[in-house]
């Protein structure tokens, strides 16, 4: 890890010349790859598939983006990142782009100089316990040994939340998800908390999922998004209406399946036609193809189509849309209109 | 003349070719050097992040289970660096202590004639050498975790001291007023020891008799201060730790993060240690030991007066970077979450501000002051055990 320290330090101090002068766009299509910061393992949301190819949430909104700019789904470097190394890596120009279940924050806003794209998963943030312990709240954790991942914003929730009721507890640093997992496995911790959707992706991979389960406290908000750095805001533009598009695709009933036949020729509906570049100059004032849209709707699906693919009732993770169905489902999904 | 003739023939010169190589090579590094911090400066400067220390004055909103001083998630970041700076010093003297014992053991029965321990020492330092550290450390940490008990299901040591998988929970002392007075005898016994071995060489000097100085000295520093502690009825009590809940209370921890890391260090370090002073001792010639015991001094002696002196004057130089490199190892810390320098201001504090130049900075800065410090105190020893010539 001290290693990995030293070698982005290295990375900071050779590239920034690279990324200071030209733009992101210019250079992911001279490329011709995305380079995509992601999480280095996380079910449901980026890991390894076996295959020598990545699968998850966020993986798939590195392929819209890929597709959306570049044509394909299929062109992407994953970048693995770690929590410590995510926004020092994005700096240094080792990505283009990062989607990695990140929160966004003030201080990482304007501190970290990350532009963030629009929220993509509503999350917050839960414990993880076992059954057999008999805790039913989270107020009956005092004195507990709790796991947390370094370098995030759930380790400053954490120290907030048990001061802030008073309870005392042992503070156990671990440097990833997978570490996480084997010191709740030991028992060297009682609880694991990070936010409630990665505890889903946790429990699911427990050997006996039903012996552990998710207290009810959800203790902060955990809008998770894509980052770009600051200063290029022509490719901030590109990231958040890739994202606003995947979730307008929803509302609008686009799916991976018909957005081929619809953007055949113009329908009778003039914001489905600009959606698909059958009308208008969209994909040109974002400095892109006419058909940016629909490339991104066929590499990856809507965004609700994405979810049931990695987090939804079907998959392991079992999680509901909650607060992450859209707007019209009762849901906090609200994308700015494409006009 | 020709000026291209004589470059040519300051070029042909030896010396004069060798100064031009010379300054060419400390242009070139640092020019090299001006560029990337040129580099870092202007690049920081166009995204906007100035290159500031001012953070270290916030609260740190961390908290870190290990503190030796008082720390809360209000504390500074700062605070927390000497948090992690005091962590590091822990392990690192701790490792130093406990690897000198093991390695200097080692050594001694490495060169033992008993073949059984001179075997077992080869295999052990061979087998340990050859792995590294980092391996050690996680393997040492796996066992502690995964074998010991949960606390509820503590192994309890006469119910005073409780081994889990959460630390070994102790007894803590509580010490009384009254404690002062063994203190001050020990500091007495101290002075006097180190007066008396003057004393004792200096009349052994005049009259070639000799005192039993070790039995002295081990009876003033420890042995005056034992009795009189039982004398005056034992002024310190013990909080002994209880299961409350999660965990036990009271008491004092000692975490496996540390536990593990501590042993992982010191057996590493060891079997390094143990090969030095076995080349030590084998350097001082067999002969030495014989002329000795021939003048009829005796093998302890012998061994005090004629073997070691000249074994260390070998040992320590050696024995120095060893230490370095325990003290610069103990980074290792973050691969199992001991909050050391690493993890507080070069690990979360550096995540949480984005602050990676300055943290940076700070972190070599300490591990240097480290090294140099215990170079330093090598280099004072080695002086006054150097060969002396009369």
């Amino acid at each position: 890890m001290r290693a990995t320290n030293f070698l982005v330090i290295i990375a900071v101090l050779f590239s920034f010349t690279v990324m200071a002068d030209a733009g992101t766009l210019e250079d992911v299509k001279a490329r011709g790859k995305l380079n995509c910061i992601v999480s280095s393992g996380l079910a449901g949301f980026a890991s390894p598939d076996g295959k020598g190819g990545w699968q998850g949430f966020d993986v798939d909104f590195c392929r819209a983006v890929a597709a959306a700019v570049l044509g394909s789904g299929d062109k992407v470097n994953f970048v693995p990142s770690t929590n410590r190394t995510r926004f020092a890596q994005l700096n240094a120009g080792e990505g283009d782009i990062l989607f990695r279940n990140t929160t966004e924050t003030l201080s990482r806003d304007a501190d970290l100089k990350l532009t963030f794209l629009p929220i993509n998963y509503y999350d917050g943030q839960g414990f993880l316990i076992r059954r057999s312990l008999g805790v039913t709240s989270a107020t009956q954790l005092a004195g507990a040994s709790v796991c947390v991942q370094v370098g995030t914003t759930t380790e400053l929730n954490l120290a907030d939340y048990f001061r802030f009721n008073k309870m005392k507890y042992e503070h156990l640093n671990t440097g990833t998800n997978a570490e996480s997992i084997i010191m709740y496995e030991s028992r060297r911790c009682d609880v694991y908390t990070t936010d409630a959707s990665a505890l889903a992706s946790t429990r699911a991979a427990l050997k006996n999922p039903s012996e552990h389960m998710i207290l009810p406290e959800i203790i902060s908000k955990e809008p998770l998004g894509g980052a770009v750095r600051h200063g290029d805001d022509r490719w901030a533009d590109i990231g958040k209406w890739v994202v606003n598009a995947l979730i307008i695709a929803e509302e609008m009933g686009i799916t991976q399946k018909n957005v081929k036949e619809l953007a055949k020729k113009p329908g009778n509906n003039p914001g489905m036609n600009r959606f698909l570049g059958t009308e208008g100059s969209m994909g040109e004032m974002l400095g892109l193809d006419k058909k940016w849209a629909v490339n991104a709707i066929s590499a990856v699906g809507n965004y609700g189509e994405i979810f049931e693919r990695h987090l939804g009732p079907k998959t392991p993770l079992a999680l509901e849309r909650g607060l992450n169905a859209s707007w019209k489902a009762g849901g906090l999904l609200y994308a700015a209109p494409i006009r | 003349m020709d000026p291209r003739a004589s470059l040519s023939r300051l070029w042909r010169d030896e010396h004069s070719r060798s100064v031009i190589i010379q300054i060419l090579a400390v242009v070139l590094i640092f020019g090299l050097f001006a560029y990337l911090v040129r580099n870092a400066v202007v690049n920081l400067e166009a995204i906007g992040k100035g290159f500031s220390f001012g953070y270290l004055q916030e609260p740190a909103s961390y908290d870190i289970n290990q503190h030796l001083i008082e720390y809360s998630s209000r504390s500074t970041h700062f605070r927390a660096m000497l948090v992690g700076i005091l962590n590091t010093l822990l392990v690192a003297v701790s490792g130093i202590v406990l690897a000198t014992v093991l390695g200097f053991s080692l050594g001694v029965l490495r060169l033992s004639k008993n073949l059984l321990a001179s075997k077992l020492a080869h295999i052990y330092i061979d087998y340990v050498r050859n792995v590294p550290v980092l391996l050690h450390i996680l393997l040492v940490y796996g066992i502690i975790v995964n074998t010991l008990p949960v606390p509820r299901e503590a192994q309890s040591l006469g119910d005073i001291a409780f081994l889990t998988n959460r630390g070994f929970f102790l007894p803590k002392p509580i010490f009384e007023p009254l404690f002062l007075v063994i203190l001050g005898l020990f500091a007495a016994g101290i002075v006097f020891t180190i007066w008396f071995r003057r004393y004792a060489a200096d009349i052994q000097r005049k009259t070639g008799e000799h005192y039993p100085v070790f039995w002295i000295s081990l009876g003033a520093v420890l042995g005056i201060p034992l009795i009189s502690y039982f004398l005056i009825g034992g002024p310190i009590t013990f909080e002994i730790p209880a299961l409350t809940g999660f965990n036990f209370s009271g008491g004092m921890v000692v975490r496996p993060e540390f536990t593990a890391l501590w042993i992982a260090l010191s057996l590493y370090t060891a079997a390094f240690i143990a090969e030095i002073v076995r080349a030590g001792i084998i350097s001082v010639n067999y002969g030495q030991t014989e002329a000795s015991l021939a003048l009829g001094i005796n093998h302890g002696r012998t061994l005090n007066l004629v073997v070691i002196p000249q074994a260390l004057r070998v040992i320590v130089p050696p024995l120095t970077s060893q230490y370095l490199n325990l003290a610069k190892n103990s980074s290792l810390a973050i691969a199992i979450g001991y909050m050391d320098i690493v993890a507080t201001i070069g690990g979360i504090t550096l995540n949480q501000t984005g602050r990676e130049i300055e943290c940076m900075i700070i972190v070599l800065l300490l591990y240097l002051s480290l090294s140099l410090l215990i170079s330093f105190a090598m280099n004072i020893y080695n002086k006054r055990i150097r060969l002396v010539e009369r």
